[in-house]
């Protein structure tokens, strides 16, 4: 086995803008500002990049494609600059990239930078998958849409488990409302609105079983992450974070078209954390992490992701949910920052605020929302659909 | 001196082979157009009494000649098909043949004749007379199909009703034998639409009832009954597509006929559908007929045709009971809301919102790469392991198998299979939401992420059986196109059938 990313590159810095509807700000706006916070966090000005890896989706309603308008926004000085794009994984991908360019030896500092700007659609929701699935898939794809998607992967939970739809949604429900009691205390964070049980239950269906609290937020935001080798992280800060896994799964299509998958778990998520615990060495994942950040885009996908990460035992999740073992205070916290629940969901940018957050807690800089000393931490991106996905897991440590 | 065998169109036998009508999901009770329209048009009351068969918001005219057309050759007759000729005033398209998306659909070879009849409510007789009168032993299969609209509060908004009805036409294996016809034709203006109209206009009715139904009927056939020098008695049904039943009975009267006689033209529970009415009369009538029976069919419309059938033994051979109209008096889902229904046709400019507006062009290069996977929906099977797989594949999809270029095609429309999962998405653009979709595993292998249709979300459960169905997937007005594709609908209304 190739002997992998671990301990060979380490964040310095990084930055992230307040997430929401931020009519009034542009998408350049937002690259700006969170990369200003990461050079500052970082120490470093913006001629120390060597290169740089942006991340956007839904380019019709962004800056466009290309990365020009990343290097225009900053005026990044003539170097190597590519956009990268993996639907909702895709902020995790200009981490990767940036990562391995500067594990090779190709690069001493790099920039990962994800952002959307989704609220300058003039509706609700995601954009419409129009284009997005390619003019062949759209003659013939269903309907969907993303809570679409998710909310197939619950009612085959639900089936699979034996819930009612009323029991199924209730344990789901608590997800939420953990995830809201986190958001609150991020000063960052989109929604800030302390929710019951009961709310959820009460909300407005979106697509059946998933309410309106059951689906994340959706926002315009910008995250970013600067990249050095491990053995020279030191020179730039007493406390970087060093990566110890970094691990991405795609699926071949078969769930979506193959009688093999049951469409209780995602596979991608899966085979992505084995091969992550193998890179980082970490043995048995509920005892060895000390708080993840997973891909809750719908509270289904959080329930699915903590078992699909081998934390909950297959099809338990929901003792682990009651026994508030992700809560704040529990033994695994969450969604520290209340998650894209909270935060929203610009596509581009999530995967990067999920490692800011866990950058800032391994450092013992979350304020309000720091946990107990912890060391490794797990982010867990997840772009597409229930049934064809890309799934990202990426483990962070504070110490070589 | 080669002797040319002549075979003299007497010499063969030309009739029907079989049958099958179609009836959609939802029936509008007409006391809805009342409560909503009667305040303007008084004289509603008098049509607001009992139901009419409403398109889903999913089917048109070509939709639903397939849905009777697939029941007409379920036997698998379809590969012996030289023709297929579709009838109607309320073809989606002009341009375009609207037969031959149909024909597609019902994966018919591309070897064939294919056309569309239009212009009357004639137009279905005159398409099945085309077929019969064919000179050679050719197969056609014929469908009739309305969907028609009319100004909200019209007469017509009452009356009409939406339907199809397929016959297939043959030399062989014939239930009802042709055995000749009487057509006549005037530029009688009772309705009439210029190009590039949505509304059809039409002259008082007592003047229609009186020179049009109540004359051409009785002209067309007593020239029939002349020309073969038979009598109304020797019928055993008259199916007459009267869009009128009071006049019917007068008609009748005037005939000499008995009630028994008159075949039921249900106004009353589906309406008038127009050029597919005497087909559809014809085939409920093939449903109870017995061997010898004669059967008198007259369509109108510009004219009238006038058809006369006798049923052979044959018909002891193939299975009733389920190919007329009757089944679907049961199967059935009330609308009842009036805006629905004006939603459905496009009769209310709506608030579709932005997502619902935002229609991507459809590329029609793509369209005619995958003809046959779009409008047929063939998939391909893998002949190393045998798994079907939609869309066609080259890589087999089974991740224990993996072969490459060792596919055949595979056609998943007539196959059968079980609800894997589903939702109710109230996101998603629907003119009837919740668009209700779910992912489909079928019985001989193959998974495919469907649309589902005419079904509540409360009837669906993991495991629901389902089968398919050809339905509009999508309008894009603005460019002027209808992306048709198939749907998954619960087989337990089949049932209850």
């Amino acid at each position: 086995m190739a002997e992998g990313i671990k301990d060979k590159v380490a964040i310095i810095g990084t930055g992230c803008t307040k997430f929401g509807e931020l009519w009034n700000k542009s998408e350049s706006d937002l690259i700006l500002e969170a990369f200003l916070e990461a050079l500052d966090n970082a120490n470093i000005e913006k001629k120390d990049i060597d290169a740089a890896w942006f991340s956007s989706c839904f380019d019709e309603v962004n800056v466009g494609k290309s990365s020009l308008p990343l290097a225009n926004a900053l005026k990044l000085p003539f170097i190597p600059v590519s956009r990268v794009e993996n639907f909702c994984a895709s902020g995790t991908e200009s981490f990767r990239a940036a990562c391995y360019a500067v594990a090779s030896g190709a690069c001493d500092v790099a920039l990962a930078i994800g952002s959307e700007k989704l609220k300058d659609i003039g509706y609700a929701g995601l954009p419409d998958f129009g284009t997005a699935l390619g003019t062949e898939n759209r003659l013939t794809s269903s309907n969907l849409t993303a809570p679409g998607s998710f909310a197939m992967l619950a009612n085959s939970y639900f089936n699979k488990y034996n819930l009612t739809e009323e029991a199924g949604r209730n344990i789901l429900a608590h997800i939420s409302v953990k995830s809201h009691q986190n958001g609150i205390l991020s000063p960052k964070s989109h929604l800030k609105k302390k929710i019951t049980v009961e709310d959820v239950l009460k909300a407005p269906v979106i697509a059946r079983p998933l309410g309106l609290f059951d689906c994340c937020g959706v926002s315009d935001g910008a995250a970013c992450a600067i990249i050095v080798p491990a053995d020279k992280a030191k020179d730039y800060r007493k406390d970087p974070i060093y990566v110890k896994a970094l691990q991405i799964s795609v699926s071949p299509g078969e769930e979506a078209g193959y009688q093999g998958w049951d469409g209780t778990y995602i596979p991608t998520t899966v085979i992505a954390a084995e091969r992550a615990y193998r890179e980082a060495g970490i043995k048995n994942p509920r005892k060895d992490i000390d708080l993840i950040q997973v891909h809750d885009c719908f509270s289904i996908t959080e329930m699915v992701t903590y078992e699909d990460l081998m934390i909950s035992e297959r099809g338990k999740s929901r003792e682990d949910i009651e026994s508030g073992f992700f809560e704040l205070d529990g033994k695994m916290p969450c969604q520290t920052d209340g998650g894209l629940k909270c935060f929203g969901h610009p596509i581009g940018a999530s995967g990067l605020r999920m490692i800011y957050e866990i950058f800032k807690q391994l450092q013992g800089n979350a304020d309000k929302r720091q946990i107990n000393n912890p060391h490794i931490g797990l982010t867990h991106n997840l772009g597409g659909f229930s049934n064809t996905s890309i799934v990202s897991v990426a483990i962070f440590g504070n110490k070589l | 001196m080669p002797s040319i065998m002549i075979v003299s169109q007497e010499d063969v036998m030309r009739g029907i082979v079989s049958y099958h009508c179609y009836i959609p999901w939802y029936r509008l009770d007409r006391k809805a157009i009342y409560e909503q329209l009667g305040w303007f048009n008084k004289a509603g009351v008098a049509l607001a009494k009992g139901e009419k068969s409403v398109a889903n918001q999913d089917e048109d005219a070509v939709t639903m000649a397939v849905s009777s057309s697939a029941g007409c050759i379920e036997d698998g007759t379809k590969k012996n098909i030289n023709c297929f000729y579709m009838a109607s005033t309320s073809f989606p398209f002009t341009v375009r043949q609207n037969a031959v998306i149909a024909s597609k659909a019902l994966n018919l070879p591309t070897s064939i004749r294919t056309a569309d009849f239009g212009g009357s409510t004639k137009s279905g007789t005159t398409a099945l007379l085309t077929a019969l009168d064919s000179t050679s032993n050719k197969t056609s299969l014929v469908c009739a199909s309305e969907s028609r609209i009319a100004k909200p509060g019209s007469v017509e908004e009452y009356t009409y009703g939406d339907g199809a009805a397929s016959l297939l036409v043959g030399s062989e294996d014939v239930i009802a034998e042709f055995k000749g016809s009487y057509s006549i034709s005037h530029d009688f203006v009772d309705y009439r639409r210029v190009s590039g109209e949505r509304f059809s206009h039409s002259w008082e009715e007592r003047w229609i009832r009186e020179e049009g139904y109540e004359k051409l009927f009785l002209s067309a056939i007593e020239g029939l009954l002349k020309k073969y020098n038979i009598e109304i008695k020797n019928f055993k049904k008259i199916a007459v597509a009267y869009p009128n039943t009071r006049s019917l009975r007068k008609l009748a009267k005037t005939l000499g006929a008995t009630e028994e006689q008159i075949q039921d033209n249900y106004l009353s529970n589906i309406g008038d559908t127009g050029a597919a009415m005497p087909l559809m009369m014809l085939a409920e009538a093939l449903e109870t007929a017995k061997p010898g029976d004669k059967i008198l069919m007259i369509s109108y419309g510009s004219g009238c045709d006038a058809l006369y059938f006798q049923v052979t033994d044959k018909i002891e051979n193939i299975k009733r009971g389920y190919k007329g109209v009757s089944k679907y008096l049961k199967f059935k889902n009330e609308l009842n809301i009036y805006s629905k229904y004006l939603v459905f046709r496009n009769l209310l400019p709506i608030d579709i919102g932005i997502r619902g507006e935002s229609v991507f062009p459809t590329s029609m290069n793509v369209l005619w790469r995958k003809e046959e996977e779009v409008l047929s929906l063939m998939g391909s099977k893998c002949k190393v392991c045998e798994t079907p797989q939609y869309p066609k594949q080259r890589v087999c999809i089974n991740p224990d198998c993996g072969a490459i270029d060792q596919m055949e095609d595979y056609l998943f429309s007539d196959k059968k299979g079980k609800l894997f999962s589903f939702t109710g998405d109230n996101l998603a653009f629907s003119y009837d939401p919740p668009q209700i979709y779910g992912t489909v595993d079928f019985e001989k292998g193959g998974r495919i992420p469907l649309d589902l249709t005419d079904c509540i979300i409360d009837s669906l459960t993991v495991g629901t059986p389902v089968s398919l169905s050809f339905r509009k997937k999508y309008s894009d007005i603005q460019r002027g196109y209808f992306g048709y594709f198939w749907k998954a609908i619960p087989e337990n209304k089949k049932e209850e059938e």
